[in-house]
């Protein structure tokens, strides 16, 4: 049967770079879809306005709501849950490095954190919302979707902590530093493009996620002007106004989709050249 | 009979099962430079990593036994490890220079000590530089990144740093053993220059190092200490079978 | 040296409560899932009281108003949903795994890092944009009248394959991450006894790779479960158990997302969706668990 077992190592050779190459096929066609539908739609008015005579109903206006929205929101989403998840990185690779086992767990839990859908941190951001007596926010928004991507942030951080060596933890320990000091002087500087790199990812996970904040930032045509304020945001923006029955409030869901994909984009590339990018004194 | 400087006693050490040092007991002379001798996994670094506790960075390191130093035992829970390991300079077996410039690692140490502006940093650090030998090479280019210097320099860096803690003990792993002949020199000739303001630990493998710079000489071998001494006895009339061997080239 | 005594207690001060409050920071991350599982709990205890678990999850009569609320059909799309998007993700995962590892050379892989991560990192929301605009007509306009079949596109189908081609980054990852752990001699042990090289893929490599496979299709698994959005937009969202692929279905993520908040004036429909929010959360993290479990015993197999 040795025809048989050539005929068939050929063939899963063929498929293999069929299924390769479907991947950069994929993404083209995906990318191409959402831009050849909403880039025509993108204009100056567009990004420049908010909506006028209700995001869903009214013809004119823009995304502006949107996009300003979803940047404070992902930026406070950001800086909240980077104030948790720096410490406990730092902790986990300075102050309990030995604790193997206390550490097996406290990174389990991560990643189980980190496989709970974004739904049910709405839910959750829900309950939580009603329970601190605020209502739906750009507060409550911010919290909601800070925990979310707490673990995300803390993984990240903690996969490049974790290979920083031992001798560099060593040498500054010997001059007589503290933890904290080796924490936030030593560690820190070495790890920083790593820092940064989990906080973009972070960033982006926040800006694209809808079922986080269904329920929790309310939609407005306003732009914020206060942390109690409701908001819009750019995937609730192509989410909602995709369902009206109004062609121009769906094509704004259009041009929503090609500026948060280009967000994502730009994320993705920033996040590369920071991986590629040297830190000037860091050690290898 | 010098002063001891440290005196270790009794001291054991286990990484899980594995035990590493066994009662090991060692006099270490004030203002002399002490080696510690032995084929590589005797344990020497272990024992080094033990006097400044940074065996408390590595997984399950249990240890008995005392190391006293100024009256203080360096292995109690309660001791202040970060008073300890200031009045310890240590040099690793590969130079660890901070992730910071040249200046920001000397001056890294004194910013500990609580000393703040540029001002009185500059003198300090233009110091230390200097009793590492390392200033006439560095002087202007102090805020480049340490790592843009050679392996050498960086060796030397590191001393400086060290020094700039302002320890009374110096403890060096292996220091040379990354370096090129010349830069190994530069570092022993600055060892035997610094022995009259600080007590020096060395840990080689390298017999010849030894020989050159040794006050004191501790032949470790599988954990155990086979064989200690002043270095002109311990080189011309060793007592045991073993630092004969050694000493005969027989582990090389 | 005054000065310096001070600042040396200074620093110790300041290094205790950086400690402390870097500890207090563990303490609070370990605590949120149970946090997150009482919450969820105490919110859906009313509905367990009225209706018992056994008929809120195998009851398929849906009618919140009346207080009937059987989550079987949920359920159902969820796990048909689910399984269309395993089953169509898998062998794109693993031939790309096995091409990018084995045959393709460092630079190829370093190549299609990006895109794989650019997958990744596209929003559900636009994945979602994306089957409106092409799965749907392709199934509705396209693929069903080739069978004979009448449907709007919006349905099973269509989010499995949407969810499908979101899986794919997330699995591929894990995968390639796997077969890279296979030691090479091991592969050439294999090769120099004169076997082909897909002989040995075959063999050698999916067999000592297998629990990490299983692995990494559960952890797929956990996440398709969850995934809210995209398949909410294209799955047509109607309460019924489907029969064929071709019908709409209406997964557990979808009913949280369309009724919550709305529903706040009726309390048992409120604790009805904090209890799908609960199940949901059990089940992810069920399979995530297994899935780890036998990662780490893949692992300790190495």
């Amino acid at each position: 049967m040795m025809w048989w077992r050539k005929f068939e190592e050929r063939l899963f050779y063929v498929l293999m770079i069929f299924s390769t190459a479907s991947l950069v096929i994929l993404l083209l066609v995906i990318l191409l879809s959402i831009f050849l539908k909403g880039v025509p739609y993108l204009s100056w008015e567009m990004v420049s306005q908010t909506p006028k005579g209700g995001y869903y109903f009214g013809r004119e206006g823009g995304i502006l709501n949107a996009i300003v929205g979803s940047l404070y929101l992902s930026a406070g989403a950001v800086f909240l849950a980077l104030v948790f998840s720096l410490p406990l990185a730092l902790a986990m690779n300075i102050h309990m490095r030995t604790y193997k086992r206390t550490l097996h767990v406290i990174r389990f839990v991560l990643d189980l954190l980190w496989g709970i859908p974004s739904i049910v941190y709405g839910a959750f951001g829900f309950t939580l919302m009603i329970y601190l007596g605020i209502k739906a926010s750009l507060l409550a928004g911010i919290i909601t979707v800070a925990i979310f991507i707490l673990p995300i942030m803390v993984r990240a951080m903690d996969e490049v902590m974790k290979n920083v060596p031992v001798t560099l933890l060593e040498s500054a320990f010997s001059l007589g530093s503290t933890r904290t000091e080796v924490a936030f002087k030593v560690m820190l500087r070495q790890t920083l493009p790593g820092i940064i790199t989990a906080v973009l990812l972070a960033f982006g996970r926040g800006i694209g996620d809808v079922a986080s904040v269904l329920f929790t930032t309310g939609y407005t045509d306003n732009i914020p002007t206060s942390l109690f304020q409701q908001t819009a945001t750019l995937p609730l923006a192509v989410f909602f106004q995709l369902g009206s029955p109004i062609p121009e409030v769906q094509n704004r869901a259009y041009a929503a989709a090609v500026i948060l994909t280009l967000i994502i984009l730009i994320i993705s590339i920033a996040t590369r050249l920071l991986g590629r990018g040297y830190n000037k004194t860091r050690i290898n | 009979m010098e002063k001891s400087k440290i005196s270790i006693r009794d001291l054991n050490l286990y990484f899980e099962k594995q035990h590493i040092l066994k009662n090991v007991n060692i006099e270490i002379p004030e203002n002399q430079v002490t080696v510690i001798l032995g084929p590589s996994g005797c344990g020497k670094t272990t024992l080094m990593k033990t006097l400044n506790r940074l065996v408390d960075l590595h997984d399950n390191a249990r240890f008995s036994g005392s190391i006293l130093f100024e009256g203080i035992d360096i292995l109690h829970p309660a001791t202040d490890l970060v008073h300890i390991r200031q009045k310890m300079g240590l040099l690793s077996q590969r130079p660890t220079p901070l992730p910071m410039s040249i200046f920001g690692n000397v001056a890294y140490g004194l910013k500990l000590k609580g000393i703040r502006h540029k001002k009185n940093l500059a003198p300090l650090v233009e110091k230390y530089l200097r009793e590492a030998n390392l200033w006439e090479e560095v002087k202007d280019r102090l805020n480049d990144p340490a790592i843009r210097l050679s392996i050498g320099q960086q060796q030397r860096l590191c001393l400086a740093r060290g020094l700039a803690v302002n320890p009374e003990i110096i403890l060096a792993d292996e220091p040379t053993s990354a370096l090129d002949p010349i830069s190994a020199r530069i570092i022993e000739n600055q060892f035997v220059e610094l022995k009259k303001d600080y007590t020096i630990v060395l840990v080689t493998h390298v017999l010849r190092q030894a020989r050159r710079i040794a006050d004191y000489v501790v032949f470790m071998y599988l954990g155990d200490v086979v064989e200690q001494g002043p270095a002109e006895a311990f080189f011309n009339n060793p007592t045991q079978e073993k630092t004969k061997e050694y000493l005969g080239g027989a582990f090389n | 040296m005054a000065t310096t005594i001070t600042y040396y207690k200074l620093r110790k001060i300041k290094d205790r409560i950086v400690s402390g409050w870097v500890k207090t920071m563990v303490g609070l991350v370990l605590l949120l899932p149970v946090v997150i599982a009482i919450s969820l709990l105490s919110k859906s205890w009313l509905i367990l009281g009225h209706s018992g678990l056994s008929e809120l999850l195998f009851s398929s009569v849906w009618r919140p108003l009346a207080g009937e609320f059987g989550f079987w059909p949920f359920i159902i799309s969820s796990v048909w949903v689910t399984f269309l998007g395993l089953i169509f993700t898998a062998p794109i995962c693993l031939l790309s795994a096995i091409y990018l590892t084995q045959y393709g050379s460092k630079r190829l892989l370093g190549m299609m890092q990006p895109v794989i991560d650019i997958l990744a990192g596209i929003p559900s929301v636009i994945y979602g944009v994306w089957g409106i605009l092409l799965i749907v007509p392709a199934v509705g306009s396209f693929l069903a009248p080739l069978l004979g079949i009448e449907t709007s596109g919006f349905s099973i189908l269509a989010g499995g394959f949407v969810l499908a081609v979101m899986l794919i980054p997330f699995i591929l990852n894990i995968l390639i991450e796997i077969f890279r752990t296979v030691p090479r001699d091991l592969f050439e042990a294999s090769l120099s006894l004169g076997a082909s090289k897909w002989h040995t893929i075959k063999h050698v490599l999916l067999g000592k790779t297998f629990p990490g496979i299983i692995s990494a299709f559960g952890l797929g698994l956990s996440r398709a479960f969850g995934e809210t959005i995209a398949v909410l937009m294209v799955v047509g969202n109607v309460v019924a158990i489907p029969k064929t692929i071709f019908d709409p279905g209406y997964p557990l993520p979808a009913l949280i997302a369309n009724n919550y908040g709305e529903m706040l004036s009726i309390p048992m429909f409120d604790s009805a969706l904090m209890f799908a929010a609960l199940l949901l959360m059990a089940i992810v993290i069920l399979f995530n668990i297994f899935s780890r479990w036998a990662i780490i015993h893949f692992e300790k197999k190495q």
